[in-house]
């Protein structure tokens, strides 16, 4: 096993921070040190998910708007946490993201990371908090989180994301039904990309008008007035909260990637100024929490158990001779005498 | 604790176009249970190293079927020592002919394997040898 390192990873050592991400993401020993080690040097960087669709343009999206950041700040650097799906059946996965992110194979300050699901569910692997912790402490400025995008409300990102970008194209079908399934409430910033396809525009106004449905009566939206004009730029800082700007982008050739990049700074000085940005980093770190004493809590309690226990009372509800909820009760009980 | 997990990337290193193979390994090894990181066409050695770097890979699988395997392979070999990747293991597949072959493996290639391979013992290939590692 490599010796950790926090030095290595703060001074840009790629070799290091690589290892270190692999150990976080096997949730080992050291990898759990590891990223204890790493906190104290979290809270920098600004966490951006991108999800949509399967095929609607997020990998590529992320390239071009990587490209566009490393052009535009080039002091600043980029890390990438791509996910895809592990098999179910055979516990395999094919991370092919990397084929849409050409512009970014050659640039020193782009870290791009694959990364599979492992079973969980919710368009994220069980691990992608912590491996974008690990880059936030590297001293990357931005992390990108492409979800699997399997169609259903990815709402995991939410939490781990300061901003979520939602990706649409066109000629999905009936775009209203595409997308209402919660996935218009998570989204930060929309975005129409394949712009240059026909059906664009109908996407995008559909998509505006269901922002203007979901956001009426928020007091976001003035009388219907701003009907189009609401979504052609990003909103900034307003008092009642935040307006989803719709975008249209074409990833393939740039376009609209500025525009992209200005809202996620706008949207990035709403969190500040709102005090949205703390209120979100503390909500993660205070589900982590809950989530590292449910762990704790139960492998501890479950080694306390005498061997065969836990099998014995389990057949009798096999048998149905007890309840899941009767079961539990007992074996907790057990323990506590 | 789960298994690890082996991560391999495949990549074509070059112009060659033939994707078909790699294609096929990648499914294979997918279907394998490994993790694999597929880069596309036309990766130069260095765009592979430092794809093998970010992603902490196991095993990296070049697949060329173009006849440039004497230059391309030493070179990306080359590169993931300069990186302090030389605990990887290269896999080659395509098109390459017997006689280059002990010339690849003395550089450092683990194996080499043509046309009509059987995916399996590919698979088989790759687990035997990061056990010998471990
Ligand atoms: C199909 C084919 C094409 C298709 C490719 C389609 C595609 N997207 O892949 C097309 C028609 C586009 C094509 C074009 C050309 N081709 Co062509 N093509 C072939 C052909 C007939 C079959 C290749 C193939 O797909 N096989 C099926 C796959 C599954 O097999 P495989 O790649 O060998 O992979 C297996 C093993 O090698 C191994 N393996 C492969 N990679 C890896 C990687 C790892 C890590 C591992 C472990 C194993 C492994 O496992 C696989 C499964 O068994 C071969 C001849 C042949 N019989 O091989 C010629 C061949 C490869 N082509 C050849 C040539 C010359 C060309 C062209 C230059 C022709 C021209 N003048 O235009 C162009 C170049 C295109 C380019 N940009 O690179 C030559 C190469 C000569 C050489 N290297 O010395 C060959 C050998 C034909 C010949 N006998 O002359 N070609
Ligand atoms: N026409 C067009 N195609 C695009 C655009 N962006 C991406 N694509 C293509 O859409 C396909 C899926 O892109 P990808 O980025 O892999 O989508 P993902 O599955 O959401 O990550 C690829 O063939 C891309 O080349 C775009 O702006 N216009
Ligand atoms: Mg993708």
């Amino acid at each position: 096993m490599t010796e950790f390192s926090v030095d290595a990873i703060r001074k840009g050592g790629k070799l290091a921070l690589s290892r270190v991400l692999s150990r976080v993401e096997a949730d080992d020993e050291s990898g759990r040190a590891a990223l204890d080690a790493l906190f104290a040097y979290t809270g920098k960087a600004h966490k951006i998910g991108v999800t949509g669709p399967p095929g609607s343009g997020k990998s590529s999206l992320v390239n071009a708007l990587a490209h566009h950041l490393r052009r535009s700040y080039p002091e600043s650097r980029v890390a990438i946490i791509a996910v895809d799906p592990t098999s179910p059946f055979t516990g395999g996965a094919i991370l092919g993201d990397r084929v849409r992110m050409p512009d970014l194979q050659n640039d020193p300050g782009v870290f791009i990371r694959s990364m599979a699901t492992r079973g969980a569910l919710g368009g994220l692997a069980d691990a992608t908090l912590s491996l974008s912790q690990v880059f936030d402490a590297a001293g990357y400025d931005y992390v990108l989180i492409e979800t699997v995008g399997a169609g259903q409300a990815e709402v995991d990102i939410v939490t781990l994301a300061h901003t979520t970008i939602v990706v649409d194209m066109p000629g999905m079908g009936d775009d209203i039904q595409a997308i209402k399934a919660g996935i218009l409430e998570i989204a930060d910033i929309l975005v129409v990309n394949k712009a240059e396809l026909p059906g664009a525009d109908q996407t995008y106004r559909n998509l505006v008008l269901m922002i203007e449905m979901g956001y009426r009566g928020t007091g976001r939206i003035n009388g219907g007035h701003h009907r189009l004009t609401i979504a052609t730029e990003a909103r900034s800082i307003e008092p009642e909260g935040w307006l989803p700007p719709v975008l249209k982008t074409t990833a393939l050739t740039s376009q609209g990637i500025a525009e992209l990049e200005q809202a996620i700074h706008q949207h990035r000085a709403y969190l500040q100024a709102s005090g949205t940005w703390n209120a979100k980093e503390n909500s993660a770190i205070r589900q982590t929490i809950d989530k590292l004493i449910l762990k704790e809590l139960s492998e501890n309690w479950k080694k306390t158990l005498p061997a065969g226990l836990y099998e014995t009372v389990m057949q009798s509800v096999s048998q149905r001779k007890l309840s899941p909820r009767a079961a539990a009760r007992a074996l907790l009980a057990y323990n506590s005498e | 604790m789960p298994e690890k997990k082996i991560r391999v990337l495949i990549a074509k290193p070059g112009l060659d176009g033939h994707d078909r193979g790699a294609k096929v390994i990648a499914r294979a090894l997918r279907d394998d249970g490994m993790e694999v990181i597929y880069t596309g066409l036309r990766q130069t050695p260095q765009m592979i190293a430092e794809a093998a770097l970010q992603e902490d890979v196991d095993v990296v699988g070049l697949s060329i079927l173009s006849g440039a395997h004497n230059a391309l392979v030493p070179y990306v070999l080359e590169k993931l020592k300069e990186n302090g990747q030389d605990n990887v293991f290269v896999f080659l597949g395509g098109i390459i002919p017997e006689s280059d072959i002990p010339g690849l493996l003395a550089k450092g290639v683990t194996k080499v394997y043509g046309p009509g391979t059987d995916t399996r013992v590919v698979c088989q290939d790759i687990r035997a040898a990061l056990a010998d590692r471990a």
